[in-house]
Formats: structure tokens, sequence, C-alpha cells
């Protein structure tokens, strides 16, 4: 009997395609055959996808049913940087520290299957170090919208009301994970560098952090198409 | 009970070891993989970052938004999130779902132009 089901799984690892699918789920047992940890935190990040996605449709909305005129984002979120007036660059900075900050977080998770104790826990506080220096430049950006340009989730100076509605629900969203972030990885990060994964014998943690710590930056890839650059 | 006991064992342990990609230790690959992904992300967002410094209008303009987004978003999930050695029953669940909002985008976008047009023709002067 014993032997029977081992053959079972056996056939089942080495099927490929749709019969792996049929075979994963008609098996008596896990469906999905990863660590539990990385499997909840796919189907948060899929409802989260959800709540992002309503967002920026909600912004795809009201942006098309405003008659009037849209801020153009370009020059909004310009900077001047030693009297040159450079469109658009806080954000454009913004971006890739944040693709820099994803960058080392791969590099933590490759890191801490290869059981690199120190360096797992020094490219995860890299990590969310850049992400504070992404919080910090989000609350810049925020202080100069609300003071110099006037702009509230319910007025806008320079045009459609909506669009300030839009920028502080979808970026103050976003920063709010981000910080969250921020936090998540640190608690894991200190948790790598006292042994707590060496002594529970996997790292598989680091690499669940680390896809909400993508996600995060995945979500600020369409918010920088859509809210910053259309 | 000796084949609970087997299967238990079986499907929490190194039984699924050789499939897709999992060694023993998870998902273990190349750092070099890694890096070109990270170095391809700085250029694709440097290009989209390009289509706003250089001010192209139209319908280049959000072609050129969307291919580098798609392109971004696609080496994100597959590469940096791993989703391109998983199995394919985690990948229909993490991919298919999402395809509804499609759904929800295209409502939207009918009832946006048609707001639009109601407020043109009732409430601008």
């Amino acid at each position: 009997m014993a032997e029977t089901a081992v053959k079972v799984e056996e056939s089942a690892a080495s099927v490929e395609g749709f019969r792996s699918v049929a075979a994963d789920w008609s098996q008596d047992k896990q469906a999905y055959p990863v660590p539990w940890g990385k499997v909840m935190m796919w189907i948060f990040l899929l409802s989260d996808t959800f709540i992002f996605s309503c967002f920026l449709t909600s912004y795809m909305n009201v942006r098309m049913s405003t008659t009037e005129p849209w801020p153009n984002t370009s020059e909004v979120f310009a900077l001047t940087v030693g009297g040159a007036h450079i469109p658009l660059l806080l954000i454009a900075i913004m971006t890739m520290i944040l693709i820099t900050s994803s960058g080392t977080m791969a590099m933590a998770v490759n890191m801490g299957y290869r059981r690199d104790r120190k360096r797992t826990a020094a490219l995860m506080f890299a990590t969310a170090a850049l992400g504070l220096s992404f919080v910090g430049m989000q609350a810049f950006e925020w202080t100069k919208l609300i003071v110099e340009e006037g702009v509230r989730p319910w007025a806008n100076p320079m045009g459609a009301e909506q669009f300030g509605a839009s920028f502080f629900m979808i970026t103050g969203f976003h920063g709010l994970h981000v910080t969250g972030g921020v936090v998540y990885l640190s608690v894991v990060a200190f948790r790598v560098l006292n042994g707590f994964y060496d002594r529970k014998g996997t790292y598989e943690t680091v690499e669940v952090a680390g896809l909400y710590w993508h996600f995060v930056d995945l979500v600020w890839v369409f918010i920088f198409a859509f809210f910053y650059l259309w | 009970m000796d084949h609970a006991v087997t299967h238990e064992s079986h499907g929490a342990g190194a039984g699924h070891g050789s499939a897709a990609g999992h060694g023993e230790g998870g998902q273990q690959h190349p750092i070099k993989i890694y890096v070109s992904i990270w170095i391809l992300l700085f250029v694709l967002s440097a290009f989209s970052y390009m289509v706003d410094y250089f001010q192209l209008q139209g319908y280049l303009r959000w072609t050129l938004i969307l291919i580098f987004m798609i392109l971004k978003a696609g080496f994100i999930i597959a590469i940096f999130m791993h989703v391109a050695w998983e199995r394919l029953a985690l990948k229909l669940t993490i991919l298919v779902p999402p395809l509804t909002l499609l759904v929800l985008i295209a409502l939207m976008a009918i009832e946006g132009d048609y707001t639009f047009l109601t407020r043109l023709a009732s409430f601008v002067r």
C-alpha cells in the first residue's frame, strides 16, 4: 500500500504541463509542493493585486470621466537641480531606488539558500534602508504637493480634483506597503543575524519576505507607468 | 496507518526535490541570472523615463510605456519572484485569477466614457 503511494507521487513529479496540474490536484496530499508559507504569501499577494488593481482602475475611470484638465505629472514632479529644470526627476530616482532594493533582496534570498548568514542579513538591511529612503522621498513629494501646490484629496488648484484623490490614495497605499515591508524585512533580517533560521534548518522565510518586497516593486512599475508617465 | 505515515512524510519531505528546479534548499539559481535581470530592469526603467524626458506623445508614448511596463513586470515576476521555476499548479493559481480584472477594466472604461459624455452634454457650459 505504502509503495503504491510512493509510486503515484513519483509519477506525478515526472509529468509536465497540464498533466502535472491534474496530478498535483488529484493526489491525496497537499496540492502545492512548496513550503506553506510561500503559498500563503502568494494568496495574500493575489488579494493585494486586486486591491491595487481596483485603485488603478478607479483612477482610470475618474481620469476618463473628468471634464477638467489633468495636471501634467511631468511638470508637477519636476525638480530643479543646480538651475537645471529636470522633469519627473524625483520619481525617476524613486524608481531606481526601488529597483536597486529589489536587486539586493534577490541577492539576499540567494545568499540565504547558500546559508551565508552575515551576507543575507546585510543585504536585507540594505534593502530595508533603501525602502526607508524611498518612503522619505515620498514624504518629501507629499509635502511639496500639499504645502507648495495646495493639492488635497478633495481639491486641486492645477485642474481636475480627482488628481488629488487618486494620487493620495494610490501612492499612500503603496507607501504604506513599503513602510510595512521595511519593518517586516528588518524583523526577518534580525532573525537571520541571530541564527534563528539556522536553528530552524531552512531559510525559506527569507524567500517569502522577498516575494513581498518584489511585489511592492512590481506595484510601483504599474503606478510609475499609469500614474506618472501616462 | 503505514500508508498514511509514508504519505505524510513523503509529501512534506524531499520527494519533490527534483521537481521543477527545487533543490534541497528551495530556489537556488546562479547569481549571474539575478545580476543580468537587475541591469535589464535599470535599462528598461531608464528607457521609460526617456519616453517622458523627450516628451514623446500620442500612441507612440502609450505603446512604449506599456511595452517597458510589461517587460519589467514580467522579469520581476518570472525571475525575482521565481515564478518561472514554480510548478504549473502554483503558476496557474497566481496568474489566472488576475485576468478577471480585464472585465473590470473594460466595464470601468465604458462607464468612464459614458460619464464623460453625460457631463459634456448636461453639466459643462
